[in-house]
């Protein structure tokens, strides 16, 4: 996980409209998405999205139906074209691309993945698997080899010769998410990938991802509605509402420090003692050479940085006056009360609610 | 005394009106009224539609309707010879193929032909049923003596439809890909299916001589090439958006997104055009007897003409005969088309 970021939004506007570079000048004077439709009936779809993602990261965009997300990620391989701002993938700007240029970063750099799955219905799972890299001009026998090995890796093995519709929904996602793993890119969009899956099949669908994701470390750019999902998955977690970013940043830290009163109603409804982690609840050491203040303290017993609290809930049996020492690994990196842990549990009430 | 003479005369048009009127009679109803001036026409209306003839017999300025029919005609008349030089060497080709085709359907002996169109109906249609309903039909038309003229009439029809789809997909890929194009083709091609089957045959008998082939050829074609025109544009403007977007993704361009997802996607469309293709030449085969086409439809023609009951009918049942094979054997390739792009 490097520093530089792999892709950079900078500035992202999109307007839908016959005028659309005429009415920036509006909105760059603060004219907002319901008055921009109003007064000249253009609807205003992002502005001024500002946000890096890191390679190997996966980074989640959250919204509701409506608030952009869908558009975002159409612009990072300009299946979109915005109105104003830059799109930089490792520095270079996507929007200078030629159509060649474009083309061919859209075969190489970057794979999707599709709500609807978006499978070729003509053909089998074998050469649906294979697409990205036919359209990269690889020959039938390397490509199909290479297309077999991810449809092994995502448990298809056996039905390379059926046809997407023989197959349920989660296995056609399978065969979407091997195609977009054959094209070998690093990047991967997912605009919400899961979502037409049933709970169960979405479930086991996200550990497939997250497992893949260990081994892989692709770029992932997940779109999804579902906060759940998004903090199962996220890295970066940013949150869209009308076009425009409202809070971004570690999943944790934005579910306990929600920055306004939308995110905390969102917030509110999560199984928290599932969502948070040890971590981010913890009373941390100021700095490792302080080692000895743990030593002379009496704990319960060590608790991994990464646990989840419901174990913890689980392990304390609900005695709250219990003290853990916290791991990371064979290094104790700090301390853990379990009232801090209690009181982490209760949502900031949002004051509409 | 005509109805509208007052109008004339008020807008003191009257000067203009009578500067090339003429005393002599010009119609045989000039020519009575004339003739019987002091009796009052029992039919004469009491306010007359202010139409060309009516506004003629007030004011013989503007022009009757017959000019117009005859204006036309002149107009066309006078164009006709250029269009011929152009129209003349692109479309002989279509004249040979027609002429071709005729030669080899009908010159290959019974037991060559007959059992490679069985075997062809099989290849496209891959269902036996079908396959046995072709061979029995073809005995039994060779068994009324009506193989070599069914013989005919398949050949103009596997060349027009041949024809109409090497053009109608690509014009319909055209369209489908511009709406500007669409919106300007449309009208022609409502026209095309509307226009009464006859008035095609009138402008072409002016421009081609009636011994030649292309003469019906393109008559056929015009009047079939409709429905796979439009049933290819409706079938890749259909085509999912979603898979669109993935090829897209995928970087494809446009020639491998046509040629990869759109026509493929769109080929049930297409397939249901090339059968609606098939049946509208057939049809169109019948009428362009009228103007030398062999076959089948000579043999209606010639049942209407005496009054040879028996003979139309035969011919008839012999179309009917012919139109189901082509249609089950199309339909049963559309079908299997679908089922591969479905699988169940």
């Amino acid at each position: 996980m490097t520093d530089t970021p792999k892709v950079q939004l900078r500035g992202l506007y999109k307007i839908f409209g016959p005028n659309d570079k005429d009415m920036m000048q509006h909105v760059a004077a603060g004219m907002g998405k319901p008055e921009l439709l109003e007064e000249h009936r253009h609807v205003l779809g992002l502005q001024d999205i500002n946000v890096d993602m890191m390679a190997g990261e996966i980074t989640v965009v959250m919204g509701l139906s409506g608030s952009g997300k869908s558009t975002l990620i159409r612009h990072l391989n300009r299946l979109i074209e915005p109105t104003a701002g830059e799109i930089l993938l490792d520095g270079v700007d996507v929007m200078q691309l030629s159509e060649g240029d474009l083309r061919k970063m859209r075969q190489e750099k970057m794979s999707m993945v599709f709500q609807k799955f978006a499978l070729l219905p003509h053909r089998t799972v074998l050469q649906n698997a294979a697409m990205a890299l036919e359209v990269q001009g690889i020959d039938q026998k390397a490509r199909e080899a290479e297309g077999a090995k991810w449809l092994a890796r995502v448990g298809l093995e056996g039905y390379e010769n059926y046809y997407p519709s023989q197959l349920s929904g989660g296995m056609q996602q399978r065969v979407g998410i091997a195609r977009a793993l054959t094209s070998n890119s690093d990047i991967m969009l997912m605009d919400e990938a899961f979502s037409a899956l049933d709970p169960l099949i979405r479930t086991d669908m996200q550990n497939l991802l997250l497992e893949l994701q260990k081994e892989l470390h692709k770029t992932i750019v997940f779109i999804t509605h579902d906060l759940d999902e998004a903090l199962k998955l996220a890295d970066h977690l940013v949150i869209l509402k009308d076009g425009a970013v409202v809070q971004q940043g570690e999943p944790q830290s934005i579910l306990l420090n929600p920055a306004d009163p939308y995110i905390e109603d969102f917030v509110s409804d999560i199984n928290r003692a599932r969502v948070l982690r040890v971590k981010s609840v913890m009373e941390p050491l100021q700095d490792p050479t302080m080692l000895d203040k743990l030593t002379g303290k009496k704990f319960e017993g060590d608790v991994d940085i990464r646990d989840n609290l419901e174990s913890l809930i689980a392990r304390s049996e609900g005695d709250t006056a219990l003290h853990y020492r916290v791991m990371d690994g064979d290094v104790p990196v700090g301390e853990l009360h379990m009232r801090d842990l209690v009181k982490a549990l209760v949502p900031r009430i949002s004051s509409t609610a | 005394m005509a109805f509208y003479d007052g109008l004339f005369d008020a807008l003191g048009l009257r000067e203009w009106c009578d500067q090339s009127a003429s005393t002599a009679p010009m119609s045989m109803a000039d020519l009575l009224k004339a003739n019987n001036a002091a009796a009052v026409d029992p039919n004469a209306e009491v306010f007359p539609f202010p139409s060309l003839d009516n506004l003629n017999d007030s004011c013989a300025q503007i022009s009757q309707t017959r000019d117009l029919t005859a204006g036309i005609e002149s107009g066309f008349l006078g164009a006709k010879d250029v269009l011929k030089v152009v129209l003349d060497p692109i479309t002989q080709p279509l004249s040979w193929a027609l002429d071709g085709a005729l030669y080899a359907f009908t010159e290959t002996p019974w037991w060559i032909i007959v059992p490679l169109l069985v075997f062809i109906a099989w290849f496209v249609s891959r269902s036996k049923p079908v396959t046995i309903f072709v061979a029995l039909s073809f005995l039994f038309l060779g068994a009324i003596d009506h193989l070599d003229v069914a013989m005919q009439t398949l050949s103009i029809i596997f060349v027009c439809t041949g024809l109409s789809v090497l053009f109608g997909v690509p014009i319909g890929i055209a369209m489908s890909k511009s709406d500007r194009l669409q919106k300007s083709l449309v009208p022609v091609l409502d026209l095309l299916q509307t226009l009464p089957t006859f008035v095609y045959l009138i402008p072409l008998i002016f421009l081609f001589s009636v011994t030649e082939s292309k003469l019906y050829g393109i008559a056929i074609i015009l009047y079939a090439i409709v429905p796979v025109i439009r049933l290819t544009d409706l079938g890749i403007r259909l085509v999912d958006q979603d898979v669109l977007e993935a090829a897209d993704a995928y970087g494809m361009n446009s020639k491998q997104r046509l040629a990869k997802v759109e026509l493929p996607l769109a080929l049930p469309n297409i397939m249901a055009g090339i059968n609606q293709t098939i049946m509208m030449s057939l049809a169109m085969v019948v009428i362009a007897s009228l103007v030398s086409a062999p076959g089948l439809g000579v043999l209606v023609l010639r049942g209407i003409r005496n009054l040879e009951l028996g003979v139309g009918i035969v011919a008839g049942i012999g179309i009917v005969l012919l139109a189901v094979i082509l249609d089950r054997t199309s339909k049963a390739a559309l079908g299997r088309v679908d089922k591969a792009n479905k699988k169940h």
